[in-house]
């Protein structure tokens, strides 16, 4: 294991930590971003360059602002005084921590037989014939649910129509 | 450490992070912020698996993460847009308020 792996995934799991326990919701967003750019950069370093690629300009570049255009246009709910948290915090924390402690065992207990040898990592061009020749379908059907998503969320937005 | 355990145990943090916020956070925007870390972190398992697995030239794993950022961007905007809804009709955000359906 690289040592750049092991800064980027000190970086993701930290800034994601931060991302849901600061106070301010802005700067939650923040990690949050810098979470996802963590996360581009291991599968970057995994040598999976067209998804790294994609996590950027999609998460990173789109889903972020999202987040935070949605922070800007819900101020004011008066919800930044009150407490962060459920009322039974405990009991929502134990079922993560168990979750994620078996996953982590899980891991642990397992062992894995690298095919580390191999350095053949997919360049885009590779991931292009495959979208366009076996994966077709299933990248015609993401755009039309892209389209109907854009639709439907221009439409929950839209304000609510006065009842004559 | 392998880097395939490597990437697992991130993987597995990075969903636990998530767990813990989508249940413990009271606002909801950051409750969607979690759902997406979660979706993070199963994507690294996709391309760590794909990478490290068996036969990475058949790049499945690669093509699973893709489709699988492209639903997650409709499903970010749609949650969002339907948080802003819920703002515009309850005033606030707050998980702890929604509560019509309680008896």
């Amino acid at each position: 294991m690289s040592i750049e792996f092991v800064i980027l995934a000190v970086v993701t799991v930290l800034a994601g930590l931060a991302a849901i326990t600061l106070r301010n919701l802005v700067h939650c967003a923040l990690c949050f971003a810098a979470s996802l750019l963590g996360v581009a950069g291991l599968f970057l370093s995994i040598g999976a360059q067209f998804a790294g690629f994609v996590q950027v300009l999609v998460y990173v570049g789109a889903i972020s602002i999202l987040v935070v255009f949605a922070i800007l246009l819900t101020r004011g709910a008066g919800n930044e005084e009150g407490k962060r948290f459920f009322g039974s915090p405990i009991v929502s924390a134990a079922i993560a921590v168990l979750l994620g402690g078996t996953l982590l065992t899980c891991v642990a207990l397992s062992s894995f037989t690298d095919a580390d040898a191999r350095r053949s990592t997919a360049t885009v061009r590779q991931v292009g014939e495959k979208l366009m020749t076996s994966h077709v379908l299933a990248l015609e059907m993401i755009a039309l649910l892209l389209t109907v998503a854009l639709l439907g969320a221009t439409t929950l937005a839209m304000p609510e129509r006065k009842k004559p | 450490m392998s880097p395939l355990a490597g990437c697992l145990v991130v993987s597995a943090l990075l969903f636990g992070i998530g767990l813990t916020g989508a249940l413990l956070r009271r606002n909801a925007i950051i409750v969607l912020i979690s759902i997406e870390l979660m979706l993070n972190a199963a994507n690294l398992n996709f391309l760590a698996f794909w990478r490290f697995g068996g036969s990475p030239e058949a790049l499945n794993g690669m093509m699973f993460v893709v489709f699988s950022i492209g639903i997650a961007a409709a499903e970010a905007a749609v949650g969002l847009a339907l948080i802003v809804a819920v703002y515009r009709h309850f005033k606030s955000t707050d998980l702890t308020v929604l509560d019509s359906l309680k008896g």
